[in-house]
Parts: C-alpha cells; structure tokens; sequence
C-alpha cells in the first residue's frame, strides 16, 4: 500500500500502461521535461524517451489529427490538453475525425485515442483555465467520456482507458490533482472503466456526481448526516456511455435524486441523467430530479468562481427542495 | 523614428507578385509541353527506373489516365441519372493523379481529398468501390490497408494532419532513412489549394517540419475552391509558401504526367531517406464542376476553360506517342475497348450497390459496443418488425 494523490495515480498509472504496451505514446503541450503543467506526466520523457512521450508544437488541432495518424499506424496515443478551455481547436478533429473513423471505415479502422483534459474550477485560474466542456463529447456518437473523482481511480481508470479500443475523453478533476490522499493497492483488481459506483449508502436522496463534485456531494452528505438525513451518493465515473443499474437501484429506494456537475445546467449532463430517471424509474420518484450546477454564463472571474460553483449549501439547499416536493 | 507603414511590406493590394494565373510562372516544372514535346529541366527528369521501359511506362500513363477520366465521365453521368447523390468531378487532373500515384511504392500510404479517383486507381482500388460514398450506400467502401490508400476525407485539410501522424509512425517502427528500398515508406498528403488555408494543413507544416516527417503535401492547385479563386485564398504562390515552414517546395505542371511522376518520386525518395517533408504545388485546372451540383458558369470565364483545353493531361501524352511513333492506332483502340469495359463494369456495378440495413447503423459506432446502442437497436428492431408485412 502506498499513499498517493489523484496526480501521482494519474501518473503511475501511465507509467504502467507505457511499461505494458510499447505502442502507448503520450503527446502534448509540455509534457516532456516539464511533466505537464499539473506534472502527470513527470518523468516518462526520462524514462520512455522523446519518441513515445512526445513535446507537440502548441496547437490543439495538430496535436489530435497527428494522433489519428499514429492510431491508424497502430500506436496507442495518450494526449494531452493542457486545459478544458483549449480543447476547441481540437474540436473539429475530435468530433468530426476522432469520433467517426471507426463507423466511417465499418470497424476496420480503430481508434484507441485517449484525450486527457483537466477540467472544472476552483484554482484560481483566469479565463480558459476552468471549464467543464464534458456534455459537448458525452453528446458525439463514436466517443466516451469519463471522469475519475479520487487518486485511487485515476491510476485505473487511465489504463483501463488507454487499453480501450475506442476513443476516450478522460476528464481530470484539476483541483484535486494535489489535494488528498489514498491509498493505492497495486493488486487490487478494479471496477470496469464503464460502470457507476455507490460510494456512500444513504436511504433518504440520491446525489448523483462525478470528477471533483464527488467530494462535494460527500461532504454534503457528512453535512445532512449531523441533522438526521442519509444521502446515498454515486459516483457516475462514466458519463458517456452512462451506467444507469446502480443509478436506477437507488432511486427505486430513495424516490428522490440530485445531479450535482460544475458545468452549466442547461442540455447540461444533469437533464440526461434526469430525463433517464424520469423515463425508466417513474413510479419510483416522491419528487423530480433535480439539478445542481454551473449558472448559464460564461465561467466568472476567479475572485467570484466560489458563488458559481456549486458547493456543500447549494447541494442541501436542493436536497432540501427535493424533500419539501 | 519614421513611420511604417504596410506598404514597406511585400506586394500592395493589387500588385501581381509570382507568376501568372494562366501560366504558371517560370519556376514551373515541366517536361513535356502541352504541344507533346519533350523539354529538359536541370533539376529533374523522367527516370522510369531501372529495368524499366520508358515507352511502356508513358503508354501506361496514357491507359492510366484515359481510364481515370472515363471513370469521372461516368460517375457524372450516373449522378446525372439519379443513381449518385453528388460526384466530385476530376476533369483535367489526371496527369496529377497519376504522375504522383504511380511515384508512390506499395509501403507508401496515402491520405486522399474526396477528388483523388486516379490516385485510388493507381492503389488497386476497384473504381466501384469509390462510388458507395457518393450514391449514399456507405462512407467509404474500400478497406484502406488494401493498397495504404486511406478513406476520402471530406472536411478539407484535416487529413493532412492524419498524414503527418501516420508518418510519425512510420519514423518509430524504423521505415525511414534505412536505405533498404523495399523497407523505407512515405506518406502522401492531398489536398487543394482551398484547404491551403485551412488551420489543419498550416498545423501539418508545422508538425512535419518539427518532427521531420516523412511527408509529401502534394496541393492540386486546380484554381478554384468551388466559386473562390485562387487570389482569394494566397497572394503569393503556394509553393513559396514551403519555405516559411523550412521545407522545400516545388511547383510543378499539374497536366505534365512526366514531371509530376518527377518531381513527385524526388519528394517521396527525399522523404523517405529520412530528408524530411515537401510540398509540391501541381498546377493545373478544375476543368469540369467543383462536383455535379456547380454551375461554374456563374463565376469564371470560359475563355479561361478554352485556354486550359489546350493544356489538357492527355492529349499531350498522345501527341507525343503519336508524333514519335510510340503508339499506333491498335494501341489507342485498345484502350478505348477497355474503357468502354470499365464504364459497363460501373454502370451496372453502381445500379447493384445494396442498400445497407437501417439496423446495420448501430453495428461500428464503437470497437466495443455499449449497452445503451444494444438496446436502441433491439428497441428499433422491434419498431420495425411492428408493422404489418415487415420482414425481419
């Protein structure tokens, strides 16, 4: 057992995927001798070389449409976006090239592309810097998209990730690269990559989250347990395909749910989430689901991000509304 | 300190700088005239390879590119009769295709536009196969490893990218610059002189040139992206543009099948002895429609069509088969009893593409398909089977 971060998972995960397949490159901005802006790449350059950990000229587009080639060449790439704000100059390539090589070809072609993008706020950050883009891939037919929460994760799921024959969005909750600790059993076997997981029972309401509103919604659920509430929360982890069992499970036993995400409410994953509740558990729901998030504006100034994001009040206010339905 | 202003810079508005529109320019690389003569360049000649007769070879450029055009003519006219929803037509590119196709070697790969039907004939792809895209049956029937020629890619320029990628492969499984001619490849890029301002195909130079990718961008430079003329899109010519990347670029004859074999097996050989990418600028000319839904007629003069006529591809390889001997009646002939074998192989070809079943949609979304479409496409299936007389 080792006590690691959610950036030091990420990071020896990747060791471990570049160790086992030789056809694993990770290319991006940075990535090199820097080890990325957030350091998750820290040491490979050193250790695999130039040729499978790759410092790409700056331009996102570039960094995508020279991954489709090496992935029809057979290798496996691993890239970067330094940011969720400069994922747009790669969104040609992503939705149009990315997603649709392997209907396009009948599955002779595949794509085994991970594009790694650290996303959400909560640093500080300007402009650009703390975005959640992560409906705008969920909604593209041909990609999946997931979201680790905590360190233990992040080391499996970029693997199970990078051996996945499909292209993956592997959103990385930023502002918890460096924040806790867990500790990390190698010999552990892991959940499948596509699934849901309850990580805190509860009978009263569902909260359902993922990447960095995970913590929040336990602290939410700490919070409601000192006044006499039991929050069941979930961790979504895969957004795209959804894994709706352990969803809809907890559901039928608590009749009432909150989807919590920092990325704007509207169209946001939150109205999917609902919408499949809705349809699927009806008779079970004593209220409707609810959704917590981002306001529909353009990502504020840092100095007022704390008021646009959702936060431990925001979340018992609408456990709250949920239960007075 | 005196004032700057931007006429200190390059060309003002207006200003002609570089060669013609209509000629092509000085630097143009050419070996044999639209009159079929024979000329001498100091940089490159026709060297057909060793072992290789060079009379066989034009003859083959000649079959290559009769065939090649009666393959447009009759994909027009099935789009004409409904059996194609659209065609992208191309009318007097054909020594630009065929020149730089049968340059490539089998290890080469090459990343096509939508227009590249000669190309994709020099790779062995059945021109059938190159109609399923446009009559609306699939998007893109042939298996790219057959022949390393990838599928069309229809957003312009964002295959160059996918190129210079794929060459970065090539460059890490040791196929560069090892000086075995059956091991080292190459890739080709296609694209035209639209796409030149795209952002993916400016991305590419820069990607190539850092990485020193084994990259040939070979821009058609056919004059028009659909109405917009070629001023629109550069002021100065293409091929310049090369050096500002810092690789070497060439502009050459697009309707000179000799040079373009040329100058395009140089680039290839640059490349693949490690030496890095090229661009080469073929000139020539859209002679037909953008695709069958054009009417070039509202935006160039056909005095500009007349005077390309007189340049086109073919024409000059059979004045000078003609003139020196190399070729009789018989030989033309039988080309021509070819081509006719090749339009009924399309025409009645065309008619029998199958439709694909609705159900088949849900079938290579993902490499490893999800839950969510398994379900979609029973829940569809079961719509289907609902009505009454629905054949499962």
């Amino acid at each position: 057992m080792t006590k690691i971060t959610l950036a030091k998972g990420l990071n020896a995960g990747l060791r471990k995927a570049m160790e086992n397949d030789p056809k694993v490159v990770v290319m991006g901005e940075d990535v090199g001798k820097l080890g990325g802006v957030f350091r998750i790449t820290d040491g490979l350059q050193k250790d695999f070389g130039e040729d499978r950990v790759i410092d790409t000229p700056l331009a996102e587009s570039g960094i995508l449409g020279t991954a489709v080639g090496l992935a029809m060449r057979g290798y496996r790439p691993v890239c970067e976006i330094q940011f969720d704000g400069f994922v747009y100059p790669a969104y040609d390539q992503i939705v149009s090239q990315v997603a649709k090589i392997h209907f396009r070809s009948q599955g002779k072609i595949k794509m085994p592309i991970v594009i790694r993008i650290p996303f959400g706020g909560g640093i500080g950050a300007v402009e650009h810097h703390s975005e959640s883009p992560e409906a705008q891939f969920a909604h593209t037919p041909g990609l999946k998209v997931v979201s680790c929460s905590n360190p233990v994760d992040g080391y499996w799921m970029i693997q199970q990730a990078i051996a996945c024959d499909d292209p993956v969005v592997f959103l990385e909750p930023k502002r918890q690269y460096h924040a806790d600790k867990a500790d990390l059993d190698e010999a552990a076997s892991p959940a499948p990559l596509f699934s849901s997981r309850v990580v805190r029972e509860g009978t009263d309401v569902t909260l359902l989250a993922y990447g960095p509103m995970v913590k929040t919604c336990m602290q939410s659920a700490e919070a409601a347990a000192g006044d006499g509430l039991s929050l069941e929360v979930i961790d979504l982890r895969t957004l795209s395909p959804l894994d709706m069992g352990p969803v809809l499970e907890s559901v039928r036993k608590t009749g009432r749910a909150v989807v919590v995400h920092e990325a704007h409410v509207n169209l946001g994953l939150g109205a999917e989430v609902a919408a499949r509740i809705t349809e699927q558990c009806f008779y079970s729901l004593e209220s409707p689901v609810l959704r917590v998030g981002g306001f529909d504006t353009p990502y504020p100034p840092s100095r007022i991000e704390e008021d646009f994001l959702p936060d431990l009040d925001r979340v018992l206010d609408a456990v709250d509304r949920a239960l007075a339905f | 300190m005196s004032e700057t202003t931007n006429a200190d810079f390059g060309p003002g508005a207006g200003e002609v700088f570089g060669p013609t529109h209509a000629e092509g320019g000085a630097e143009l690389v050419q070996l044999l005239t639209p009159e079929g003569e024979r000329v001498e360049h100091p940089e490159f000649s026709f060297d057909p390879g060793d072992g290789v007769d060079e009379t066989e070879m034009i003859r083959g450029f000649y079959r290559d590119m009769t065939l090649t055009r009666r393959i447009d003519t009759e994909a027009t006219a099935l789009q004409r009769h409904g059996e194609l929803g659209i065609w992208a037509q191309l009318l007097g590119q054909e020594a630009a295709q065929i020149g730089s196709g049968r340059a490539l070697r089998p290890q080469d790969y090459v990343f096509p536009t939508y227009r590249e039907h000669g190309v994709a004939w020099c790779r062995g792809i059945d021109p059938l196969r190159l109609l399923g895209l446009f009559r609306g049956v699939d998007q893109g029937g042939w298996d790219p490893r057959d022949g390393n020629f990838n599928l069309y890619t229809i957003v312009i320029g964002a295959q160059t990218l996918h190129a210079t990628g794929y060459a970065m492969g090539m460059q890490r499984d040791g196929v560069v610059g090892t000086g075995d001619p059956d091991r080292d490849a190459a890739v080709v890029a296609y694209f035209g002189d639209g796409a030149s301002s795209q952002g993916d195909v400016n991305e590419s130079f820069i990607y190539a040139a850092s990485f020193n990718a084994p990259v040939v961008f070979f821009c058609q430079n056919n004059q028009w992206a659909i109405s917009e003329p070629i001023e629109r899109q550069s002021r100065i010519p293409l091929y310049q543009r090369a050096l500002g990347f810092g690789f070497p670029g060439v502009r050459v004859d697009g309707n000179d099948v000799l040079a373009t074999y040329a100058v395009t097996k140089a680039a290839l050989q640059r490349a693949r002895d490690g030496q890095g990418p090229t661009f080469v600028e073929a000139y020539t000319y859209r002679m037909g429609a953008h695709t069958t839904t054009d009417d070039p007629t509202r935006y160039r003069l056909s005095e500009d069509l007349e005077h390309w006529k007189l340049k086109d591809p073919i024409a000059r390889v059979k004045a000078y088969l003609t003139r020196n001997g190399l070729a009789d009646e018989d030989f033309f002939g039988t080309v021509e009893e070819e081509a006719e074998r090749l339009g009924e192989h399309l025409r009645e070809g065309c008619k029998a593409l199958p439709d694909p079943s609705p159900l088949s949609i849900f079938d290579q979304v993902y490499a490893e398909q999800t839950e969510e479409l398994a379900a979609q496409k029973a829940g569809f299936a079961a719509y289907l089977d609902s009505f009454e007389g629905a054949q499962a």
